[in-house]
């Protein structure tokens, strides 16, 4: 607001307005953020809702009907164990948006009490882990989680747990650099004289006003995150075969695209780029209304 | 100039040893020994604790992480579990191949990219403009195995113009060998696609804002010529420079399109000794893109220094 003060009387007041909507309202005047939105409600509404939406059940076999190519009876044809892949692609979605979240909620949480703190105490421990993360992430990410997943093996714990302390570092860096702005601000050395103690003002004081940081953050990081779960299901480190997940399902049958069967790739992996495509339109737009 | 380069060079080292460390230690984390996984579940107790000896894996963790430093240095990088002989030919073969793959993907994503953001930086905030920066930035975002199977989907498997998986036989052309690389090489152009174009967008508008252009402009030359001889000039040597910051990103993609088209590069070594938990061969790999992409980071940095003269004297101080 303070910038504002500056300009003409008639910006001021409708850049005033613009502030005074709520956040929800500026979103949903952004075309990008309704067609994100709308994609990902539909693919948490198959997730929660999935068996019961689909049309076959997902893991049905049919052995007279194996690699059917797209029909009426089954719209995305059927897999080398003539298994519904519409009916996979919509259970699907279930595995992929617990992983990918929760993972997310990790790094975000470990991440902005890092980054609060190292934003906050700054000096030698700033320096030390500052080099630390510079070292892990001078690895391709994926690269240093599939080691990790391969290590520890493969189960939905592990990958969350990996995925969200790779994402840690990540997030604690744009944190830090948004509590270090507000570090400069006069509310800080007043709570300091009022007597806070350093734990309430990082959380009570600074976490409020870096927020905005956080959602944006978390927003980005999630759509990588659909990004990493995904290819580790598509490297073979996902959930069980039988259970339907995009990038297993894509594993599983992508050797049989050079025999032309291309229904049992193409769907599952056009359902992952409209997820991440969603959350990237999303994302975009929470930044544009948080940046004002 | 020289102080910055050691100081560059010298993180680059601190890094290197730290991702070691931690390369060297996941690698320990893995359940099982090596020794059972080399003679099978039913081999005798004794047998796999006298190979556990003969590997070396008995002894404590820092004499097997100095040992295996030591190693290094010597250009010994340890014997592959999987395949009981050196791991050097092996990763040298397969580094090869990842090279060549990586070098056409790059020839083709340098240009394409260049152009998509000059001509995005000359039609800013028009629709040609918008259409260039989204699909940059959602190729981007996507997988490289999910942008593969649409391409594979559609040149392999509709319009039957390359096929599916690319083989190169033995002894193929130049040119026999480049069409193998085509299919592969489209999903890691759409990674890089969208930052070329965009950091080649943001040098060419502030070229174009700025006072020597609208002199050239001023003194009567015409567009091209001004785009040419002083916007190109000034945005693009930059851009080139920082393209190089990107190749942890092609070699992250690299595993996976590798393994999407079985192609026998350093990404399909990784999952095949991960896979088979092969430690020597596991850790020798991913240590060596380490280093890769080290150097690409530091030739990156001294090049986008030497040659921003802003830059240099900021390092020199």
């Amino acid at each position: 607001m303070t910038e504002a003060v500056a300009m003409p009387g008639g910006v001021v007041a409708s850049d005033a307005e613009r502030r005074d909507l709520p956040a929800w309202r500026l979103l949903l005047a952004r075309p990008t953020f309704v067609v994100g939105a709308l994609i990902l409600l539909f693919w948490i509404a198959c997730a929660l809702f999935g068996t019961a939406i689909a049309p076959h059940d997902p893991l049905a076999q049919q052995l007279l009907g194996t690699n059917r190519p797209p029909s009426g009876a089954h719209w995305f044809g059927t897999d080398q164990l003539g298994r519904d892949v519409l009916s996979r692609v919509i259970v699907g979605a279930q595995s992929i948006l617990i992983v990918a979240p929760l993972a997310t909620v990790v790094g975000t949480v470990l991440g902005t009490a890092l980054g609060l703190a190292l934003g906050y105490f700054g000096g030698a421990v700033d320096l030390v882990v500052s080099r630390i993360v510079e070292a892990v992430l001078a690895l391709p990410a994926i690269l240093i989680i599939f080691m990790f997943v391969v290590a520890l093996g493969v189960s939905t714990i592990t990958q969350i747990l990996v995925i969200g302390f790779i994402f840690t570092p990540l997030i604690a860096r744009t944190v830090r650099s948004a509590v270090q702005v507000e570090r400069q601000l006069d509310y800080l050395p007043a709570a300091r004289l009022v007597g806070d103690r350093s734990f309430r003002i990082m959380f009570v004081e600074i976490l409020p006003n870096v927020l905005p940081t956080v959602v944006v953050e978390f927003t980005v990081r999630l759509g990588y995150a659909i990004f990493t779960v995904a290819t580790l299901a598509f490297l073979g480190f996902g959930p069980q075969l039988s259970t339907p997940d995009w990038g297993t399902d894509i594993s599983a049958n992508y050797a049989l695209l050079g025999a032309g069967y291309w229904w049992e790739t193409l769907f599952p992996a056009l359902a992952i780029a409209s997820l991440i495509i969603a959350i990237n339109l999303v994302a975009d737009a929470i930044d544009r209304v948080v940046a004002g | 100039m020289a102080i910055y380069l050691l100081r560059r060079l010298g993180l680059a080292v601190i890094t290197l040893f730290l991702l070691s460390v931690i390369i060297f230690f996941a690698g320990q984390v893995l359940p099982g020994n090596p020794a059972r996984a080399i003679l099978g579940p039913l081999s005798a107790e004794s047998a796999v604790r006298a190979l556990d000896h003969q590997l070396g894996v008995d002894r404590p963790l820092l004499t097997q992480y100095t040992s295996w430093i030591t190693g290094l240095f010597h250009g010994n990088l340890g014997e592959s579990y999987q395949y009981q002989s050196p791991v050097a030919p092996l990763l040298r073969a397969a580094l090869v191949n990842s090279a060549k793959l990586g070098a056409f993907a790059l020839v083709v994503i340098i240009p394409l990219g260049i152009l998509g953001g000059v001509i995005a930086a000359l039609y800013a905030g028009r629709p040609g403009d918008r259409i260039i920066t989204l699909t940059g930035s959602s190729a981007a975002a996507l997988p490289e195995f999910v942008t593969g199977i649409v391409v594979i989907v559609i040149f392999s498997v509709g319009l039957k113009l390359l096929p599916f998986p690319p083989q190169i036989q033995a002894g193929a052309s130049f040119f026999g060998q480049l069409r193998a690389l085509i299919l592969p090489a489209i999903p890691l152009v759409f990674v890089l696609f969208g930052y070329i174009a965009r950091m080649a967008r943001a040098g060419t508008i502030e070229a174009l804002e700025s006072d020597y252009v609208r002199t050239a402009t001023l003194k009567g030359l015409t567009r091209v010529a001004v785009i040419y001889r002083h916007v190109l000039r000034n945005s693009l040597l930059p851009t080139i420079a920082v393209i190089a910051t990107q190749t942890g990103y092609l070699i992250g993609g690299l595993v996976v399109v590798e393994r999407l088209f079985n192609y026998q590069g350093i990404g399909n070594l990784i999952f095949h000794a991960a896979t088979a938990k092969d430690f020597p061969m596991l850790e020798a790999a991913v240590l060596t893109i380490g280093v890769v992409y080290m150097v690409a980071t530091v030739g990156a940095d001294v090049l986008t220094t030497v040659l921003n003269p802003r830059l240099r004297s900021e390092a020199a101080q």
